[in-house]
């Protein structure tokens, strides 16, 4: 084993660039091939220990179980019904983090007076997560649907407020140059050189804030919800039904995932004009 | 024009303390004039004096140090795990072509998701707690070492070659170094998503002492000064365990301040 990892370390063979970004690459068919046989190990393995009796069905339900659960739960609109609930939840609380976010941090990017006064109130915010907010929102707004909005919106805020900051203030300082010379307005210069400028970074602090909105999501569902995609998973725990709580953490899992690829081809698309530059 | 005058002629140093001062005082004349008579808004003093009871009555400490033992052992299990996959990974391309993709859609899903399923598989003991922790721990981990390592600069083993290092001082000398910066980020992170972890399992799996169990309790009891003071150790500790790593950063990397390739 050590003398096949000396082979590897000592010489990366022929192609590729040191430097990958982490993501599977779909080009390949061949090499999407071997991605398979890990999985399908695992799920062999798992629909063995409940063949043969190694693990109870309560502690561990057959894989061909659970996927015929979430297919029942499909057929019958159960996962649409709360995903649909989890999903405007997710989105509403985003926009408002979202918005929130994108004003506080340009503000605090663009005024140093204003960064002084709020962003020490803004890093004590900050520090303390989500989570942590959560039991006291819950004796102040209750567990309705103002609670989820607000903590999500948290989640989103945080993330966004702090890269539009950031980003706004790595504007190199030859753009603004440039720009004054060519004698453009305030406006102009907002618009034409300090948001285009600060797209990229702008853009982390929003898929940080719509990956935090999710996460948040399902914490505050597992918490106080009576409904929505988290709500299915302790109310499978509760009846000991573990089919239903494993397909819905696949649901889980799917949406994820989706959210993951919506945001990369939103990037590309927003991002398009960086392509031929370099 | 004049309160732009007011705004600016406050010392910079003291310009942060001005909003919180603000919000201290609307809170203790809220609560001092009667302008609310919900048993929710405790005066500040209340609070003090739960802090006060909670740091003399060792309550603090209890809960404190179960929580903080709780997320040391699932940060090690974690990070450990998730330091020598990621290794793995970065390593052999064959690891990666095998068990990447795999790990990558395991990664979406929320993590929190899992709390039930653990708490059926561990029981509801601190077993689980741990595991849940380590969970948290072991993806940035991975994630981070994987990058570390993919990103060591070819010219480096190559110079490393000619030189006729041997494994361990390719290692050592070459690989380590150049991929510590990223493999500590994950550390980094592991720590923050360990801390959050903890807080989640205590929530969700209350039994036992720590410092969700206590904002637990003081929401069940619609007690606000127990809640908001356990908001604030909440912060504290987070903002202990950033300094912490910082400064730890700070020492171990100090390395990278004196070489010529800093950009």
């Amino acid at each position: 084993m050590s003398s096949n990892f000396g082979a590897t370390v000592s010489l990366p063979p022929s192609s590729a660039p040191a430097l990958r970004a982490w993501r599977p690459r779909w080009r390949l068919p061949l090499q999407w091939l071997w991605a398979w046989p890990f999985p399908l190990a695992v799920l062999l393995l798992w629909h063995l220990s409940s063949a043969l009796g190694w693990a109870p069905e309560q502690v561990l339900p057959p894989p061909a179980q659970v996927f015929r659960t979430f297919a029942d739960m499909v057929a019958s609109g159960e996962i649409w019904s709360n995903l649909t609930i989890s999903l405007v939840r997710v989105f509403t609380g985003f926009g408002i983090g979202l918005l929130g976010g994108l004003v506080l941090g340009s503000v605090m990017g663009l005024s140093p007076t204003a960064r002084d006064y709020l962003y020490p109130l803004f890093k004590a915010f900050a520090q303390v997560p989500v989570i942590g907010w959560l039991p006291l929102l819950m004796l102040l707004v209750g567990i309705d649907e103002a609670l989820k909005f607000l903590l999500i919106a948290k989640a989103t805020l945080v993330p966004v407020t702090l890269n539009t900051c950031q980003g706004i203030q790595g504007v190199p300082n030859r753009f603004i140059e440039v720009a004054r010379v060519y004698g453009f307005t305030r406006w102009q210069m907002l618009t034409r050189v300090v948001f285009p400028a600060a797209t990229a970074p702008i853009w982390n602090g929003v898929r940080y804030g719509l990956t935090h909105a999710w996460l948040a999501l399902v914490v505050v569902e597992l918490l106080a919800s009576s409904e929505g995609i988290g709500f299915l998973i302790v109310y499978g725990r509760q009846l000991f039904q573990l089919d239903v709580v494993l397909a819905s953490v696949l649901a889980v899992g799917i949406v994820g995932f989706a959210i993951d690829k919506l945001l990369s081809l939103t990037e590309a698309w927003l991002l398009r004009w960086r392509r031929p530059g370099l | 024009m004049s309160r732009t005058y007011f705004l600016s002629s406050v010392p910079p140093a003291l310009r942060g303390w001005v909003l919180p001062a603000l919000i201290l005082l609307f809170w203790w004349w809220a609560v001092a004039s009667g302008w609310s008579t919900s048993p929710l808004l405790v005066s500040p003093a209340a609070v003090w004096d739960r802090a006060l009871q909670q740091i003399t009555s060792g309550d603090l400490w209890t809960a404190l140090s179960a929580s903080l033992w709780r997320n040391a052992r699932g940060f090690l299990l974690g990070s450990s795990a998730g330091l020598a996959v990621g290794v793995l990974l970065g390593w052999s391309r064959w690891a990666e072509r095998l068990v990447g993709p795999s790990f990558h859609t395991l990664k979406q899903i929320s993590l929190f998701a899992w709390i039930p399923m653990l708490s059926m598989w561990f029981g509801l003991g601190d077993g689980a707690k741990v595991a849940f922790i380590a969970m948290a721990a072991f993806f940035p981990m991975v994630l981070n070492t994987y990058e570390g390592l993919r990103s060591v600069p070819r010219e480096y083993i190559e110079v490393g070659r000619v030189y006729g290092f041997g494994l361990w001082q390719q290692l050592t000398r070459v690989i380590a170094p150049s991929a510590a910066p990223s493999v500590f980020t994950g550390l980094q992170l592991a720590l923050i998503y360990s801390w959050l972890a903890t807080l989640g399992s205590e929530y969700l799996m209350a039994s036992g002492a720590g410092i969700g169990n206590t904002l637990i309790d003081g929401r069940e009891h619609f007690q606000m000064d127990l809640v908001l003071f356990g908001v604030a150790v909440i912060g504290l500790v987070g903002y202990a365990l950033n300094a912490f790593t910082a400064a730890l950063e700070r020492r171990l990397l100090a390395w990278r301040d004196r070489t010529v390739a800093r950009y």
